[in-house]
């Protein structure tokens, strides 16, 4: 047939084919070393790495967050400590729609308006892939109630937390401050300070008060876990423990009993009392009121009871003690009177004749004392006791106020007192090189006669004046104010003193503190500025009552306390120490708009006293009340 | 001969031992392996057990037909398949994004699965017919029955069924004797067509294709599966870490570890010796694939015993490859050890041709 030329030659065509087959073979073989080559790099060559990379993959290392340290009065109350609670925590970042998912929780567990407030606030303050609580301290019925519904809240959980209780209340909530959530702020400054692999797992820092000075005593040693976690990050089991250490325990040198005799007596008004035991610088009370409740803060203040706190015209979270800064008034005559008769420049005897006002030579500018007309003949005890205006502008025009500077200083006014809670304000104990630093004006003879009886530019705080006081009362030893008397380590038990020598002694005549001494007294004693506050107290009670001006008077024009609006009134102050001999109590107390400090501030002064002193509580623990005006002038 | 020699000889008649030790071996490998990667989920692991015995008993079945029944289904099954692959373009479901599923009342099949077998059967058939007067025209015309079900199955999107047919196609084409000079056309063209091809992939495809380039591109997302594969491998080392005893396996960092990626699981616990004696156990069955092929009579014997052979090992190699990174990752289980039953049926049904090449007697042309 013609068509067997197409025939193929079958042998060749199987030949052909087997040698297609061979070199299929030869790829397949080819291909598998490819394989094998592939096998080497990966489990031989590259073993260490790939090994190193799986135990990254298999091991995380979580946190324990230490139990934060408790704080105590210095009898040992309670003012801070812990308890174990259970929250319901929201993941946002694994949470699709948000409003949904609460909206959804709320009809497991009770939500209310205040709780989703509060979560909208946290969430705007927190940092990414945080887990917030929506709800806090659930109920045990709560807790199975959400875990039977649990399927339905991928993103939520609920946790075992320690919080943060003040059991006080506002009682002492300026000393002891709050903890709050840890923000970006607080995140930057771990960073700043090398302490974030310390905070690792930790929620909460001390914000204000001791617990935000104290926050490194307080917080304690992070510990480690070394877990096997799987791909979705749970854990499997424990490979190893680092247990954390407890933060330190810390006993305030505040007694808490005082303290809240002292926050009692201001009743509704405002103010502060700072209270020092003029032998070691502890401080006893410190007051500034109104306070506020610093439980609102722990889990996360909520707007509304922030924008209560923050709006409020009496500024609740404004530390007065610390940071109010007032014009010390005739508190400040005192100390007038020891540099008078310490730099000479006045005798015990020497006795002025007042005729109600002081002027400079060549001057007709009258300096008004207080009392029109005058008080007469006027030593330096009287001066005190009476609390005459007129001795001490000639006195301070006498010393000049580079003296009064120098001297005065030492007293700690104008400085910061270095009191262990941050914050402070150094207040002014003005100089002519401040003034010309800060209004870049020289000084007048003029400006010296007004800071002689405490004003003029004169601005003290209520710590400083109580830290002064307690240098005078102690004839010049001066300890450093402190809040915290004793940090017990939580590990070895062993207790540190925060304060144990005096930062410096000032040596003044003895003489010379004598009739200083003498003088205040006198001031609580029948014909004293403070003698209703001091009748018939059981102890010697040296004291000295201030008024310093919110608004200024006019030449020829009389303040009447009953015409001016009452947030302009006068604020009252008073400095007081007892037993005058050998004084235990130390403080200064000022009642804003008050009025006179021996009428509003020093009644205070002696309910303190009294409990400090004689363990008496006062009558129904009521307030003082300011209406009494008799004898009570200064 | 006693009844129950009789039997057994009736029923191991035309079944390969060597083929079927093989198979046997690497299905029991699989079966350890599975039972590791459930974490001893032993209600998964006996129900691969029974897909082994499923696809056993189907390959039994092929390896008693003659060729010639066979042959003579090649082209009523790649008209049906071909039928169905439209079928699932125009009223196919939707499954993950994918087109791939056909519901014919009763159950959903998956048209390209039949088509893995059809098209070399197909084309072998058509090589068979034209033995005697092969010309370029008749290699043109089974490049088309080829091409026409692949340009199908690419668009449903499936791109490793693709690839394992037109390998399969290829290896018919190879060895039929396509001239080298149109295989080097024929890589050229392939070359050519990567920009046509890309543009018709999926972003989720590109994706793969470019996480291979650099899996720490995208950790979490595309590249995240070859990485935590590398890593199970690598980590494995030279002796591994010991059956069940897999980190990664079981804590859960490897993706689709009883499927696609079961071999990582396999080269995490036993090491690089497992994957020595592995890569061995393939390479026995290939290579009694191969001598069966070259002892085939026929030339459609000779086509598709060769094809089914290497298309096993397309499959071994672009599994690997992708678990080891260097390959892009494509949906290719790894055969007889992947969990799955619709891949173990199809690739046993190859195994069945295969044994019924090499036992029933050989049909010599004259």
């Amino acid at each position: 047939m013609s068509g067997t030329v197409e025939l193929r030659n079958h042998g060749r065509e199987l030949r052909h084919f087997q040698l297609r087959l061979a070199i299929s073979a030869g790829f397949v073989l080819l291909l598998f070393g490819l394989l094998f080559a592939r096998f080497f790099y990966l489990q031989v060559s590259q073993r260490e790495h790939y090994h190193t990379l799986a135990e990254a993959n298999r091991i995380s290392i979580s946190p324990i967050v230490p139990n934060r340290g408790l704080i105590f009065d210095r009898n040992g109350e309670v003012l801070a400590h812990n308890y174990s609670a259970y929250t319901l925590e929201i993941m946002p970042s694994k949470v699709a729609n948000l409003e949904a998912t609460i909206n959804e929780l709320a009809g497991v567990v009770e939500i209310a308006a205040r709780d989703r407030k509060r979560f909208k606030k946290l969430m705007g303050e927190s940092k990414q892939f945080e887990s917030l609580p929506i709800r806090t301290r659930l109920s045990d019925v709560e807790v199975a109630r959400f875990a039977a519904n649990r399927y339905r809240f991928p993103g939520v959980e609920i946790k075992a937390r320690l919080f943060r209780q003040y059991p006080k209340g506002e009682g002492a909530s300026h000393v002891v401050g709050y903890i709050s959530r840890i923000n970006s702020q607080d995140l930057q400054q771990l960073e700043a300070s090398g302490d974030s692999t310390n905070y690792r797992g930790s929620d909460y820092i001390g914000k204000i008060g001791v617990e935000q000075s104290y926050e490194k005593e307080l917080h304690g040693i992070t510990g480690f876990e070394e877990v096997e976690t799987d791909a979705a990050g749970r854990a499997v089991r424990v490979l190893s423990r680092t247990p954390p250490i407890s933060g330190n325990n810390l006993k305030l040198s505040l007694d808490a009993k005082l303290q809240e005799v002292a926050e009692q007596a201001f009743g509704e008004r405002r103010g502060a009392l700072v209270a020092i035991d003029p032998t070691s610088g502890d401080v006893l009370a410190f007051v500034s009121k109104p306070g506020f409740d610093p439980n609102l803060f722990v889990d996360g203040i909520d707007s509304e009871n922030w924008d209560l706190l923050n709006n409020s015209i009496d500024r609740p979270l404004n530390n007065r003690a610390l940071r109010g800064v007032y014009p010390p008034g005739s508190t400040f005559k005192p100390f007038m009177a020891l540099a008078g008769l310490e730099l000479k420049k006045r005798t015990p005897q020497y006795t002025i004749s007042d005729a109600g006002f002081f002027s400079l030579p060549g001057s007709s500018h009258r300096y008004r004392d207080w009392k029109v007309g005058g008080h007469g003949s006027v030593d330096m005890h009287k001066s005190l006791v009476i609390s005459c205006d007129t001795y001490y502008y000639g006195l301070a025009n006498d010393l000049g106020i580079d003296k009064i500077f120098s001297f005065i200083s030492q007293f700690g006014l104008g400085k910061l007192t270095g009191i262990d809670i941050e914050g402070e304000v150094s207040g002014l104990l003005p100089s002519q090189e401040w003034k010309m630093r800060r209004h870049k004006q020289k000084w007048y003879a003029g400006d010296t006669i007004s800071v002689g009886i405490g004003q003029g530019y004169n601005l003290t705080t209520p710590l400083q004046l109580a830290f002064a006081t307690a240098i005078l009362a102690s004839n010049g030893t001066a300890f450093r104010p402190h809040l915290v008397k004793q940090v017990t380590d939580s590990k070895t038990g062993a207790v540190r003193d925060v304060v144990t020598q005096p930062q410096y002694t000032l040596n003044f005549n003895p003489e010379n503190m004598l009739r200083v001494h003498n003088a205040l007294m006198d001031v609580t004693r029948p014909g004293g500025t403070a003698a209703r506050a001091g009748a018939g107290a059981a102890y010697t009670f040296a004291g000295k009552t201030g008024t310093s001006q919110v608004i200024g008077m006019k030449q020829g024009e009389k303040y009447v306390e009953s015409k001016v609006n009452e947030r302009h009134r006068d604020h009252a102050l008073f400095i007081a120490y007892a037993p005058a001999e050998k004084p235990k109590i130390a403080l200064a107390v000022l009642v804003e708009n008050g009025g006179h400090g021996g009428a509003a501030a020093a009644p205070i002064a002696r309910l303190v006293f009294d409990y400090h002193l004689l363990g008496k509580l006062p009558a129904g623990a009521a307030a003082v009340t300011a209406d009494d005006e008799e004898g009570a002038h200064d | 001969m006693t009844d129950s020699t009789r039997l057994w000889h009736y029923l191991t008649r035309y079944v390969d031992n060597f083929l079927l030790g093989g198979v046997l071996l690497l299905m029991l490998i699989g079966l350890l392996v599975l039972y590791s990667a459930t974490d001893a989920n032993l209600s998964r692991v006996s129900n691969q057990a029974i897909n082994m015995l499923v696809a056993l008993t189907i390959m039994w079945l092929v390896a008693n037909i003659p060729l010639q029944h066979i042959m003579r289904l090649a082209v009523p099954l790649y008209m049906i398949g071909l039928m169905l692959l439209i079928g699932v373009a125009l009223f196919g479901e939707i499954h993950n994004g994918a087109r791939r599923w056909l519901n014919i009342g009763v159950t959903r099949i998956q048209p390209s699965e039949l088509m893995k077998l059809a098209v070399p059967l197909m084309m072998a058939w058509y090589f068979d017919k034209h033995e005697v007067t092969l010309r370029l025209r008749d290699y043109a015309v089974a490049t088309l029955l080829l091409l026409l079900p692949l340009f199908l199955i690419l668009r449903q999107p499936d791109l490793g069924t693709t690839l394992l047919i037109a390998s399969s196609g290829f290896y018919v084409l190879f060895l039929a004797g396509l001239s080298w000079r149109i295989i080097a056309g024929l890589l050229l063209a392939a070359l050519g067509s990567l920009p046509v091809l890309w543009s018709m992939l999926h972003d989720y495809q590109r994706r793969r294709v470019m996480t291979l380039f650099d899996p720490t591109q995208d950790p979490l997302g595309a590249g995240y599966h070859t990485i935590q594969s590398t890593i199970a491998i690598g980590s494995g080392g030279v002796i591994g870490k010991g059956w069940q005893h897999g980190t990664q396996t079981h804590l859960d960092f490897l993706p689709e570890k009883s499927t696609d990626f079961i071999f990582a699981v396999f080269s995490e616990e036993f090491g690089l010796m497992g994957n020595i004696l592995l890569l061995l156990l393939y390479l026995v069955v290939i290579g009694r694939g191969m001598v069966i092929t070259a002892n085939a009579s026929t030339q459609f014997t000779r086509l598709i015993a060769g094809s089914i052979t290497l298309t096993f090992f397309t499959y071994i190699f672009v599994n690997i490859g992708m678990v080891v990174g260097i390959l892009p990752v494509v949906g290719v289980p790894l055969p007889l050890i992947s969990y799955g039953g619709t891949s173990m049926v199809t690739m046993l049904l190859g195994f069945g041709i295969l044994m019924s090449i090499q036992t029933h007697p050989k049909l010599v042309k004259t």
